[in-house]
């Protein structure tokens, strides 16, 4: 299914220690630093100044980041969806509950043990209240993502739709956020979904 | 500034992770929630969960936390009272 | 948008092993929730329903190995396994499989004889796929507590945009250390079980559960027949787990599904809510029914009688739903002692025969999510 009445507006690419703002690197550390430094230093290199980041587990600190730079330039309706999809669900922070789970185990990680959580935490910091769905996949599906951005839109139940893959697994992470709307120069179509997901900088 | 009240400080703000704030920012009477530090209703089970852990104190009905927690000073005496770590 | 027709279903829970127990046991008010010893709970355990392994294992005989399965793989294999039985002409290349869990097999994060591998989500999907011989790409959906009902969303959205005609849904989870210590440290487990909007009510209980449901954009050729003809989800954005003082999410939800089905929330007969008996979510419900008009719906939640079923719930609750309005039954919700939010509702108290046609099933959840669904008894038409 391809649709040329929405386009992707604008897209963010979290990989490797750097972020992307459509093609153009906004933030880059060394690949040495550790994930949780990583997470950090890119907080205040954006200026985010939302104390409530420091509480998220590291899944939602990466949406985080990645929608505060996608809605930069932007006006974002409250009825924006929000489509996301990964692999190893809450798999990080699974973990870290799991460890704990001996004794007592502390509530503020609990409450981070289920992929939707980083739909909640945008949605808060963006005021929006708008559809969520969160997909578990093998690996990135522009399929899937495309198709349910299109039905949402062409009912009419939503506006604009980001979607796209938030995945993080043994500190490994891998995101790519796409926004959808009727605005921009790029159709969306699985095939320019998959293109700008496997666009790396040189 | 009583030993407690400053381990407590240092504890909340490592519990809690509170990032962006230094031991002096927390003043030992201002209000935890709310306006004060701000803190939400899973802060308040985490300090359960400390209040047991760190001074064996069991508190079994999270309505009395918000009264307990309601500043530093609260905290402390309601722990001199009840420790029994 | 097209509408979606829920046909066979299957229901496997403590209450019995097929949708006909499980009804038989719910219009007698018998409930699943049991007491557990558990060193964790100062009472020296919990209330749950859960269900018993062996009895699990003998029934899963029948179709497969049960020591080549874990539990939960074994729940939701019997319970589409029961649908396949009723539709032996069901083309498996062209029928969609839309999954539905929040934590999967989070047991196996403890002991395992299974691969680490196992416990990813996808790879329940693949499991569930093979065992059948389904063709298309399982969608696996974790959303917290509305996933089973969000599961019916995403697959009449599906069918309604022709990515497929017909698909079976699926929902699953457990009652596993790891859900009870969490829950445990939120203060949010009742020392008996639950009670559902009521004023004694001290939190939840869990419960595990599987439930599938063929669901076709074809009309069946039985006369009476129940189809999903609006439907809609929304965020609080308030907290990611307290809900909206003011309903805010459950409120847009519930407005956009009676739009979507062109229902007036005066029409609707009977109402299936979340009821998790927590002091936040069950007030939070009923500021939001009293805002969209459905004060006096008859209404129950089912949680009395299976406990918090998470991934399960609101597709276990819409298939008893579906059973509802076919049968034109109200089932009586479950421990309600005497009202216990501050706002009016019309709980179900006991058994009730009435003629119903339209129901709304709702659902709330971990991260601010809402859903709700407009089901319609379709009578000769």
């Amino acid at each position: 299914m391809s649709n040329a009445i929405y386009k992707v507006t604008d897209f963010v690419r979290i990989k490797d220690h750097r972020i992307f703002h459509g093609k153009g690197q906004v933030f880059k550390t060394e690949k040495s630093l550790g994930l949780d430094q990583f997470l950090k230093e890119a907080y205040k290199k954006l200026e985010i100044a939302y104390p409530k980041f420091h509480k998220m587990d590291a899944l939602c600190k990466l949406g985080i980041l990645a929608s505060e730079v996608l809605f930069k330039d932007h006006i974002i309706s409250p009825d924006t969806a929000l489509v996301f999809s990964n692999s190893a669900s809450s798999v990080e922070t699974d973990k870290k509950h799991q460890q704990a789970m001996g004794g007592m185990v502390s509530p503020a990680v609990f409450v981070y043990t289920l992929p939707n959580i980083v739909l909640g935490e945008i949605s808060i910091k963006h005021k929006l209240q708008s559809e969520n769905v969160f997909f578990v996949e093998n690996q990135f599906n522009p399929e899937l993502l495309c198709d349910y951005a299109e039905v949402l839109l062409e009912a009419e139940k939503t506006p604009a739709v980001v979607c796209g893959w938030i995945d993080l697994k043994n500190a490994e992470y891998d995101v790519f956020l796409c926004l959808i709307s009727r605005k921009g120069e790029i159709p969306l179509s699985k095939e320019n979904l998959k293109q700008l997901y496997l666009f790396e900088n040189e | 500034m009583s030993d407690l009240r400053t381990e407590l400080k240092k504890n909340i703000i490592e519990q809690l992770n509170l990032e962006e704030l230094e031991l002096a920012d927390i003043d030992n009477d201002v209000p935890l929630f709310g306006d004060g530090l701000g803190l939400d209703s899973i802060d308040v089970l985490e300090l359960i969960v400390m209040l047991e852990k760190d001074y064996g104190i069991k508190l079994t009905d999270p309505e009395k936390g918000k009264e307990i927690f309601a500043s530093i000073d609260k905290m402390a005496e309601y722990i001199e009272a009840n420790r029994t770590k | 948008m097209k509408k979606i027709y829920l046909l066979d279903d299957a229901l496997i829970s403590p209450l019995g092993f097929s949708t006909e127990e499980n009804l038989a046991a719910v219009r007698n008010e018998r409930s699943g929730l049991k007491f557990h010893k558990n060193n964790r709970f100062t009472s020296g355990g919990f209330y749950a329903g859960i269900i018993e392994n062996d009895l699990l294992a003998e029934a899963f005989l029948k179709i497969g190995e049960p020591k080549k399965f874990t539990k939960l793989e074994q729940m939701m294999l019997l319970a589409i396994s029961r649908i396949l039985e009723k539709n032996p002409g069901l083309n498996l290349s062209e029928t969609a499989l839309i999954i539905s869990t929040t934590k999967g097999n989070i047991d196996l994060l403890t002991k395992s004889s299974f691969p680490e591998s196992r416990v990813y989500l996808s790879e329940l999907g693949n499991v569930i796929k093979d065992f059948f011989g389904f063709q298309l790409q399982p969608i696996v959906i974790s959303n917290a507590c509305i996933s089973g009902g969000l599961a019916l969303a995403v697959a009449k959205r599906f069918i309604s945009a022709g990515k497929f005609d017909q698909a079976i849904v699926v929902g699953g989870d457990l009652v596993s250390e790891f859900v009870l210590s969490g829950f445990h440290s939120f203060q949010a487990m009742s020392a008996e079980p639950c009670r559902p909007f009521s004023k004694n009510r001290k939190g939840i209980s869990l419960g595990e559960a599987a439930a599938a449901v063929l669901v076709s954009s074809q009309k069946p050729e039985d006369p009476n027949s129940i189809s999903i003809i609006g439907e809609a989800s929304a965020n609080d954005a308030n907290h990611i787990s307290g809900p909206s003082r003011t309903g805010e999410g459950l409120y847009k939800s519930i407005q956009n599904a009676l739009r979507e089905a062109q229902v007036s929330a005066k029409e609707i007969d009977y109402l299936s809510a979340h009821g998790t008996a927590t002091a936040y979510n069950d007030e939070m419900e009923a500021v939001a029914f009293n805002r969209t008009g459905l004060e006096n719906v008859s209404m129950n939640s089912f949680k009395g009688y299976y406990g918090h079923t998470l991934g399960a719930s609101a597709l276990l609750e819409s298939i008893l739903t579906k059973h509802s309005l076919l049968n034109n039954e109200l089932y009586a919700s479950l421990n309600f002692d005497k009202i216990g939010v501050s706002k009016p509702l019309n709980i179900i108290k006991n058994f009730e025969e009435k003629e119903l046609k339209f129901a709304l099933k709702t659902a709330s959840g971990f991260g601010g999510c809402n859903l709700a669904l407009v089901l319609k008894k379709e009578e000769n038409e």
